[in-house]
């Protein structure tokens, strides 16, 4: 089989799992922005530490984000050595002192305040992202254009989201089997092309593409008029999930961290950075 | 009573259009009564359907006059949303009608629009889940539904609004004949029990009469042409002169020159009074010539052992082997899923096979690119719309040529060729978008031609066609045959096989179930069973009968029918 769903939704019954979308994905960016105001290794490493412990909880094969997490790792690294080669000195202009562990050339000084920096940096990556992998894999896609309408996005525009991941496979679908058929008329679309040539014999395949979802969507349209879509100012949702007790808890926990995390930004260190050199 | 729609003296012009599409419609729909909307493509049928649900004037604009009431209510007056709660429809694309992400959403779609309370909606939509047999498949995705499935959460979802009228336009169109003989099942069983007033706008009409209607309606050009029950309508030559396709049990009723009155009963093949008509049927049955021996060439194409898989689990072709020989006409039927889409696209190197040989000329195509067997084998997708990628027609057709670096000069002769044999080269210079459906189809048939290949395989040639469509492109198909072409066609269209292609092979869960005659295919009720097809009514009419030889009787028809067609000027 193709690929027939974007996500594999699989349902599990866990805390996380039992969570509304909605406060998985207030959650998720009450979080993230707590990570990404803040230059606080200490902050940044309990929300890291939480982060794991949540995709621990909410049970997600390794099997299932493998691919990912490669990416990601692979992607830090190279991030690391490319900070350190175009801006070797930026920790040292932060914190404003100079701790030479050791030196390179007089330009690329290994410093404690760049490798400070760094860190700090990497981690915010690594405790953004398995909250992410978290709201993507444990929130059912049908729940998800309720949660969106839930916390103040139009329902028009909430259901425009969910139309994407019903038809989205079948345009997939509908590419791949005209990409055949144009490679049968003897359309080249591997790398022996040149690339010029190549986009060009892509159109080939975009403008049946875009005229056959065009037939789709009067059709759609049609059928949802038909069935009353639009006629109220506000809908209701067959997905959507109640708000429990462990929905406020959630909610409740996540907005302390942030608040907290933004008072030892104002209070503590006078900044968003953690100064540890003074 | 009281109908509950009711036209009188209704025309409408749809603004871009010159003529009106719809002239002084007189009719009314009482209700309770299940009615069959019948006539070619382009009569206005649809338009019809259009009024009745109030899409006209709501999201098509044009010119009414006359007037309309549904339910006591004009349309000017009445909003699209409360037609909604009175008219349900179920469109023919049920795949596009499936808006939600699973059955359960899909059913519930009209409910959530109308901020019915969450609790309150599960339970509705398990109770008319329930009524549509879908209530065990509530959280299962579009994509892991049949055709059939798909029809009846349409249905689940128009009925959730507990409509008065149900609305089917072409419920048949994408379904095998099986799934559409349960799909009639199921609008019988809902107009009985519920009481709904039902219309169907269809063109297969053998199939819908497969259960009871009280009145069958006939459009032609925009006027009611007929009304009347099954029994008169089968009696009249109202069908043939329209060009739409009727029973086939009538037809050979009326080639048998039996004298046709509604006092037969010929509305239905269960209450036409055979005893009235054997004498006839046995008459025409002896008097018919001895169907011809036909030669077959060499083997052009063979499959040997071919297998298929996706995963371990999921086998979907099984040591399939068949030879298809120079010049014949043949179909591969089966349900979806069945691995006819599969089997053509190993041939044409879409996908590669696990084990087993695709032999062209003798000649192993296995290790060839799609690029290399496209030469020889051109693939005419289902939907035109889907292949053609130029504006022009005539850079459409030369599109394959001008790939392979063809000289200009080399190139005019051949497209003018193949636009000549598919009927277009008085429109060589027209842009692409001016074409008709079947049109545009007959570009995708040329644009394969002017390869000038040997083989050619479609995919449901004439789904969504009418009957005189369907007629011009398997004509068309078949004089092209005639010129030496090899066709293979995959579909599920019963007539099609059984009167265009005298070989067929019939597939079944990625097996091989039967290789032979058409007419011994769709003569065999236990074939017939396994593969999703029907018996033709043909068959049933000479069984009924007592004809001795009830298979000879259904090639004797088709025989009759071609040399009376190579016989007529046309």
């Amino acid at each position: 089989m193709m690929k027939s769903k974007l996500f594999d939704y699989i349902e599990k019954d866990n805390f996380v799992y039992n969570l509304s979308g909605v406060t998985k994905l207030i959650c998720f960016l009450l979080l993230s922005f707590a990570v990404m105001f803040s230059f606080d290794a200490r902050v940044i490493i309990v929300i890291m530490v939480l982060s794991f412990i949540v995709l621990h909880v909410s049970e997600i094969k390794f099997k299932q984000v493998r691919l990912m997490m490669y990416y990601v790792l692979g992607f830090l690294v190279i991030n690391f050595f490319l900070t350190f080669l175009f801006s070797p000195r930026y920790g040292v202009e932060i914190y404003g002192t100079e701790h030479v562990i050791f030196r390179i050339t007089d330009h690329y000084t290994v410093t404690w305040e760049q490798l400070l920096y760094q860190i700090t940096k990497m981690l915010k990556y690594l405790s953004v992202i398995p909250l992410g992998m978290m709201f993507i894999f444990t929130t059912d896609p049908s729940e998800f254009a309720a949660s969106l309408n839930k916390i103040g996005v139009g329902y028009k525009a909430a259901f425009a989201v969910s139309l994407t991941l019903r038809y989205f496979p079948d345009m997939i679908r509908d590419y791949n089997d005209i990409s055949l058929a144009q490679q049968a008329r003897g359309l080249d679309l591997s790398k022996k092309e040149k690339l010029g040539r190549r986009l060009k014999n892509m159109m080939n395949i975009f403008v049946p593409l875009i005229f056959s979802s065009l037939d789709r969507v009067e059709v759609v349209s049609n059928a949802m008029d038909l069935r009353g879509f639009g006629k109220k100012k506000k809908r209701t949702w067959y997905a959507g999930k109640k708000m429990t007790r462990n929905d406020y808890y959630s909610l409740a926990f996540c907005a302390f961290v942030f608040l907290a995390s933004i008072a030892m930004s104002v209070f503590i260190n006078h900044g968003r950075f953690w100064n540890p050199f003074i | 009573m009281e109908p509950i729609i009711s036209f009188h003296d209704f025309s409408f012009q749809y603004f871009s259009q010159k003529d009106p599409t719809l002239h002084r419609i007189d009719l009314e729909i009482y209700p309770g009564e299940k009615v069959l909307i019948v006539g070619p493509s382009g009569c206005g049928k649809s338009t019809l359907a259009h009024c009745i649900n109030g899409l006209i004037p709501y999201a098509y604009k044009g010119t009414i006059t006359g007037e309309l009431t549904v339910g006591g209510q004009t349309p000017d007056k009445s909003s699209l949303f409360e037609r909604s709660r009175l008219v349900g429809t179920v469109l023919q694309d049920s795949d596009g009608q499936f808006v939600g992400l699973t059955v359960g959403e899909d059913i519930a779609f009209s409910l959530e629009n109308d901020r019915v309370a969450q609790p309150e909606m599960k339970e509705t939509v398990r109770q008319v889940a329930a009524m549509v047999d879908m209530d065990q498949h509530l959280s299962a995705s579009p994509f892991e539904l049949s055709g059939g499935q798909k029809q009846r959460t349409a249905l689940a979802g128009v009925m959730v609004d507990d409509v008065d009228v149900l609305l089917f336009d072409e419920p048949l169109a994408n379904l095998d004949p099986l799934t559409g003989k349960t799909a009639i099942d199921l609008i019988d069983k809902i107009h009985r029990d519920f009481h709904k007033t039902v219309l169907i706008i269809e063109h297969r009409i053998e199939d819908v009469l497969y259960r009871h209607v009280d009145r069958i309606i006939v459009i032609s050009e925009g006027r009611i042409v007929s009304d009347s029950t099954p029994d008169e309508l089968m009696s009249s030559d109202i069908l043939r002169d329209l060009g739409i396709r009727e029973p086939l049990y009538s037809t050979a009723l009326k080639y048998a020159k039996v004298p046709m009155t509604a006092d037969l009963k010929p509305g239905y093949i269960d209450t036409l009074k055979i005893d009235e008509v054997r004498d006839a049927l046995i008459r025409w049955h002896h008097a018919q010539p001895a169907h011809p021996v036909e030669e077959k060439g060499e083997v052009l194409l063979s499959v040997k052992d071919l297998c298929f898989q996706y995963t371990k689990r999921r086998k979907l072709l099984q040591n399939i082997s068949f030879d298809i020989h120079k010049g014949e006409m043949v179909s591969i039927v089966g349900t979806n899923g069945a691995g006819k889409s599969t089997l053509a696209k190993l041939i044409c190197g879409f996908m590669k096979q696990d084990a087993g040989d695709i032999l062209l000329n003798g000649e192993s195509i296995s290790d060839w690119t799609i690029k290399e067997r496209s030469l020889q084998i051109g693939y005419v997708m289902q939907n035109p719309n889907q292949m053609i990628s130029k504006p022009m027609i005539y850079d459409e057709v030369a599109l394959g040529l001008r790939i392979r670096g063809v000289s200009e000069a080399d190139i005019r002769p051949k497209v003018e060729k193949a636009l000549m044999i598919c009927g277009l080269y008085s429109m060589r210079n027209w842009p692409v978008s001016a074409l008709s459906f079947g049109q545009k189809k007959r570009v995708t048939i040329a644009s394969m031609l002017v390869m000038d290949p040997q083989v050619l395989i479609l995919d449901e040639p004439t789904a969504g066609q009418d009957y005189r469509h369907y007629t011009d492109i398997m004509e068309f198909l078949r004089g092209l045959n005639h010129r030496g072409v090899t066709i293979i066609m995959i579909t599920h269209d019963m007539h099609l096989m059984l009167e265009y292609t005298p070989h067929a092979i019939v597939l079944s869960h990625g097996e091989k179930i039967g290789d032979d005659s058409a007419v011994n295919i769709l003569t065999n009720e236990e074939m017939a069973e396994k593969a999703n097809l029907k018996l033709t009514s043909l068959y049933e009419l000479a069984m009924k009968a007592g004809l001795d030889d009830p298979q000879s009787f259904v090639q004797q028809f088709i025989d009759y029918e071609h040399s009376n067609e190579e016989g007529s000027p046309s």
